[in-house]
């Protein structure tokens, strides 16, 4: 694999392949010294165009336990600030041969693009409302983790499926995964064409009790300013996950982060039902197995520093 | 320069007229002087002979709604470049429209841009003024002044006439000055910000969509419009079956409305969109395959009266962006009736003659002279080779642009020379002639 642009162009032995590994490097994070030399003398270099402290937090950490460099570079107050391309900054920062870059941008097919303009191994951590590649990933670790497997389990993604690139990277590792998937929410935040990923759309919440797996996602407060719904307060009356609608036997997920008391209740939130905080845990351990992926192996793309004096 | 040639045993063919065989073809001060049967007339003294056997000659074609980008927008293209381009597809005549920078909304800026034109332009351009100033939608240009300079029609396109008050005020006032009123439908509440067709592939992949009836409201609204106040309305860039269905019933009620199509809405679909390629990103968006086929038929029937490029050059970095970012538009003019002959005229889905007769239909819409090969008339006409397969690629381009969405296709039939208003405008480099 030289990227991780989509979950569309993997297939589920990849997917399978990347948690695995995640799950050895789990082990690592257990130790008391969390650091293994996999990617020592490789530089990782985060390019972020919009604001995320969770993603390029886990993926420096990611980077860091494989002792590989990071360099975080955002957006804002930089050239890009100064109306430099994106080509451009490309370029410019590719000259300091990162062997890896992982960008996140507000545009949809940006992470490919970036592909061909550089010879770094390109990680999608976002494009627009396309893809997450690596949300997923994590999403279907910490559910093996929970359920074994996800062959034959129902599961439904609630809220904004028209602006979450988290949905979209979703319903494909889902699928992929066995699992047969539904998205629901309000008819004016499901996108027109969405069964064509191979889902069903419910835009009510009565049948919620079949499913196996029920993953929230955020209601951003500019949806309602934008009429997508009415009101905040209507679109969780309807469709707020709660300990009403929420059964014991299911397991609830949110990419984070949570608006308690709209798209979830408090009281979900902190239940055993919940695997949020499993699933910020595994965002470090994914990326570290996706990385791993991605640079070990291959020539070291960057000038080899001097190799470190043998002890006898 | 008036042209003095003979194009010897070339395929004349030029369905309005009949005509449909070999011929040979003087054409003496830029005007066609002789059609005669093939070999029968020899080279005359200070004329240059051109062997057409296995070609064909065609009227110049005539497209009615390219960019030229000038004023203001040169480093995308300019008169020259682009009537260089039309005139390498065959065409013999275009219009240009107004959304240039400054806007091309009062007299004195037309009047300059015409001069401009009859100085730098390798055929003839014909020139669309807006409809509203700025192109903003609240106050109308002077239309008549316009006129008077030679204003063949208004447009506001790139943009709707959102206001349908403001729309009937200029049928109203259509009355006085005459002018076809040219109309890129697109209501902004529906198309909201989107970069492609609302459908199946916009949300897989998180892609803001226009749907489809941001157009079909529009063309209904307006086909009303013209109905209620007689007025003329040409349609432009039809993009999907309902506002087909709208211009046709317009029709079947009398009401004086035109329409044209787009290459690329006739032969590409959003699923070509799928790869986020930057060329495939244009508006109306490239829609289904039920639509396709309704712009095919719809062009069959005569619902759709012509061809147009809608030629909309853009520089590199401006395409070389995230597909989001990226500004709308294609080039067509050098590719229009290669892409169209090898992809629908070969396959047996569009008659030649009748191909032929839409990418020449454009010029009556603006009460213009129908281009047409006869003893007498001016020479436009072009010389095209079917037999030659090329494919247009990312350089080659005589347009100063390359934002071609049919770049990579493997074509058939290439332009070899293109007499306009009596002229050579184009020969084709590697094209041999035996000359005087």
């Amino acid at each position: 694999m030289k990227h991780l642009l989509s979950i569309e162009e993997l297939d589920r032995a990849a997917i399978e392949r990347i948690v695995g590994e995640a799950e050895r490097f789990a082990e690592v994070s257990d130790r008391e010294i969390k650091k293994v030399p996999a990617l020592r003398g490789r530089m990782v270099l985060n390019l972020f165009y919009e604001a995320s402290t969770r993603t390029r937090s886990s993926f420096e950490l990611a980077a860091k336990r494989l002792s590989a460099d990071v360099v975080n570079f955002a957006a804002s107050g930089s050239s890009v600030e100064k109306g430099e391309s994106l080509k451009d900054t490309i370029l410019t920062l590719s000259a300091h041969k990162p062997d890896a870059i992982v960008i996140r941008t507000p545009w949809a097919g940006a992470a490919e693009l970036v592909s061909r303009w550089c010879s770094a191994a390109i990680v999608n951590a976002g494009d627009g409302k396309h893809e997450h590649p690596t949300q997923a990933l994590l999403d279907v670790y910490t559910l093996r983790r929970r359920l074994g497997s996800l062959d034959g389990c129902s599961l439904w993604i609630v809220g904004d499926v028209a602006h979450s690139r988290v949905a979209r990277s979703n319903i494909l590792a889902f699928q992929k995964m066995g699992a047969k998937v539904t998205v629901a929410g309000p008819p004016t935040l499901i996108p027109r064409g969405i069964e064509a990923l191979g889902c069903d759309v419910r835009f009510t919440l009565k049948e919620l009790p079949s499913a196996d797996v029920v993953y929230a996602l955020r209601m951003q407060s500019e949806r309602m300013t934008d009429s997508w719904v009415p009101s905040m307060r209507e679109y969780a009356s309807l469709y707020q996950i709660n300990g009403r609608r929420l059964s014991p036997r299911q397991v609830l997920m949110h990419p984070g982060p949570v608006n308690r008391g709209v798209e979830l209740s408090g009281e979900v939130v902190d239940s055993p039902q919940a695997i949020i905080t499993e699933q910020v845990e595994a965002g470090v351990v994914v990326r570290m197995a996706v990385l791993y992926e991605l640079l070990s192996g291959g020539p070291v793309r960057g000038p080899v520093s001097a190799p470190e004096p043998q002890l006898a | 320069m008036p042209a003095d040639l003979l194009l010897r045993e070339v395929h004349l063919l030029d369905p309005r007229a009949g005509i449909d065989a070999l011929h040979d073809v003087r054409v003496r001060g830029g005007d066609v002087a002789e059609l005669a049967p093939a070999g029968t007339l020899t080279r005359e003294d200070g004329e240059e002979t051109i062997e057409g056997r296995g070609r064909h000659v065609f009227p110049a074609f005539f497209d009615p709604h390219v960019h030229l980008r000038t004023p203001g927008q040169e480093h995308k293209e300019d008169l020259e470049t682009g009537t260089r381009a039309a005139a390498a597809g065959g065409f013999g005549a275009v219009i240009a429209m107004p959304n240039t920078n400054p806007v091309i909304d009062s007299a004195p800026l037309l009047r300059s841009l015409r001069d401009a034109a009859a100085r730098d332009a390798r055929v003839p351009v014909g020139f669309l003024p807006a409809i509203t100033r700025g192109l903003a939608g609240s106050e109308l240009t002077e239309m008549a002044e316009l006129r008077e300079q030679g204003a063949l029609g208004f447009t506001d396109d790139g943009r709707p006439v959102v206001d349908a008050g403001m729309l009937r005020k200029a049928l109203r006032y259509q009355r006085l000055c005459g002018g076809v009123l040219a109309l890129h439908e697109e209501d902004p509440s529906l198309s909201h910000g989107g970069s492609m067709y609302e459908g199946k592939v916009s949300a897989a992949l998180g892609v803001a969509g226009i749907p489809s009836v941001s157009e079909s409201t529009m063309v209904a609204r307006d086909a009303t419009l013209a109905g209620y106040e007689d007025g003329r309305i040409h349609f432009q860039h039809l993009s999907c079956v309902d506002s087909v269905e709208a211009v046709a019933a317009a029709k079947a009620r009398g009401f004086r409305v035109s329409a044209e199509v787009t290459p690329h809405h006739l032969l590409l679909t959003e699923e070509d969109v799928r790869s986020l390629d930057t060329r495939m990103k244009m508006n109306p968006p490239l829609a289904t395959e039920e639509d396709r086929q309704a712009l095919l038929d719809g062009l069959r029937s005569g619902t759709i009266d012509c061809v147009a490029t809608d030629h909309a050059p853009h520089a590199r970095d401006e395409k070389e962006v995230p597909f989001e970012q990226a500004p709308m538009g294609t080039t067509g003019l050098e590719t229009a009736f290669a892409v169209l002959y090898t992809e629908l005229v070969l396959p047996g889905v569009l008659e030649l003659g009748l191909l032929v007769d839409r990418m020449t239909a454009g010029a009556a819409l603006y009460e213009m002279p129908t281009p047409r090969i006869a003893k007498g008339e001016r020479a436009n006409l072009t010389l095209i080779d079917l037999d030659v397969q090329w494919t247009p690629g990312e350089h080659g381009w005589e347009s100063r642009s390359e934002n071609c969405c049919f770049a990579g296709r493997r074509l058939r039939g290439r332009v070899l020379l293109t007499l306009a208003a009596g002229a050579v405008a184009y020969r084709e480099r590697a094209f041999s002639v035996v000359a005087a």
